[in-house]
């Protein structure tokens, strides 16, 4: 169980991460730039995707040998829309705020390349267990995204974290953060940023590797 | 709702509330497919053409018979299996009857599958009550307004492979703030009103 439980800890961290869905693998581009006005749609949406993804990547694994190869695509998109629909009906009765606030893109988690993906990369080839595992270090990774962006984009263009004002009376937001430009603007930079950290991650690697004269070489 | 009525709806939709830069669907294929103008304009065109027979589809399946049915809830299911359908019904019909067409849009077909614009569109037009014209006037404004979108983007993305930007925003965030600059100009067309 101890080997085990280090490789699911090690998924988690993979996930959240190393391999951050929206961060790094640049997947589920359409939510992460619109519901990221606010950090509560953010956090809502990201719940509503990782709910979803530990029950399709449950049930694909379940299922994943009695799903023929050719029709499995469609077979994962059935079940996607399911659960879709499941979160849609239970968001109207008992969030119906958030529901509103996110719109259509409840519905549009179905095509979602993030859940797609995990079910043709991971869930259809391995046990449940690691499956729902990776689908809610992927859910997390993804609402992590989310509300990182969402908190730039709500602390500059509202001046609130969360709906709560951070700044005096005042404070005058700069509304094109929460505004559609500010939408890509925003994960431009967040992006930029972690480019940079995976640049000098590299960088200190390849200098611990080789040794320090190729180091200096390199620097010139 | 009157011609005129169509016209603004579909004026609006490819302008003011273009898919790309004010409703964010189909953002993937966007980032995705624009990297040369001419492979932007097969994606559009692709596009285009789905979403104008999906717009119809999806309103003759829903009004037909999702509401006869009382199964207004599974529409989100339904919807996704015919836009998948359609596309893969218009890859077979075009490669037996319209091969030049086929070898131009081919590789673009399978991708609308999970291109939200599509599925985002036709929910739409149900949520908003359009009738059958205005739905499909509004499928192929919308598709529309993202060719558009992309076909222009394609253009600033083959500058952008001039530039020489600081090392940690080489590829992608250098695209994102282009597209975040495109967004504001269009955010200039949301100063029409149609009251």
């Amino acid at each position: 169980m101890g080997e085990k439980g280090k490789q699911y800890l090690r998924q988690l961290k993979e996930g959240i991460l190393d391999n951050n869905p929206a961060l790094i693998q640049l997947l589920g581009l359409c939510p992460t730039l619109a519901v990221t006005t606010s950090v509560n749609n953010a956090f809502g949406m990201g719940m509503a995707a990782t709910a979803v993804l530990i029950c399709s990547n449950l049930f694909i694994s379940l299922l994943r040998k009695f799903i023929p190869k050719q029709v499995r695509i469609a077979a994962y998109i059935v079940i996607i829309s399911g659960f879709v629909t499941a979160v849609e009906l239970l968001m109207k009765a008992y969030l119906p705020e958030l529901d509103r606030a996110l719109g259509l893109f409840i519905p549009l988690i179905v095509v979602n390349c993030i859940i797609l993906a995990r079910a043709e990369a991971f869930a259809s080839k391995n046990g449940p267990v690691a499956s729902v595992v990776d689908g809610l270090s992927m859910g997390l990774g993804f609402t992590f995204a989310l509300m990182l962006i969402a908190s730039v984009r709500e602390i500059l263009g509202a001046g609130s974290f969360w709906g709560i004002p951070l700044f005096g009376e005042n404070f005058r937001p700069a509304l094109i953060f929460i505004m559609p430009p500010g939408a890509f603007l925003t994960l431009g930079f967040i992006l930029a940023g972690v480019q940079k950290i995976r640049n000098t991650l590299s960088d200190r690697r390849r200098m611990d590797e080789s040794d320090p004269d190729a180091g200096e070489e390199e620097n010139k | 709702m009157s011609f005129v009525d169509i016209l603004l709806l579909m004026f609006s939709a490819v302008l003011i509330e273009n898919f790309i830069f004010s409703r964010f669907y189909g953002c993937c294929p966007f980032l995705g497919v624009s990297e040369k103008p001419d492979t932007a304009l097969g994606m559009g065109m692709a596009v285009i053409f789905v979403m104008t027979v999906s717009g119809a589809m999806t309103w003759v399946v829903y009004y037909g018979i999702l509401v006869p049915l009382k199964l207004e809830y599974l529409k989100t299911i339904a919807f996704i299996l015919v836009i998948a359908a359609l596309v893969q019904l218009i890859e077979m019909f075009l490669r037996r009857f319209v091969p030049a067409l086929y070898s131009a849009l081919g590789i673009y077909l399978p991708l609308i599958t999970t291109n939200c614009a599509v599925l985002g569109a036709a929910l739409v037009s149900i949520q908003e009550g359009y009738s059958f014209i205005a739905a499909v006037a509004y499928g192929f404004a919308a598709a529309l307004g993202f060719t558009l979108a992309i076909v222009i983007f394609a253009g600033v993305r083959v500058r952008l492979q001039f530039a020489d930007p600081p090392r940690a925003f080489r590829g992608f965030p250098l695209t994102l703030v282009a597209a975040g600059l495109l967004a504001m100009a269009f955010s200039g067309f949301s100063g029409f009103n149609f009251g």
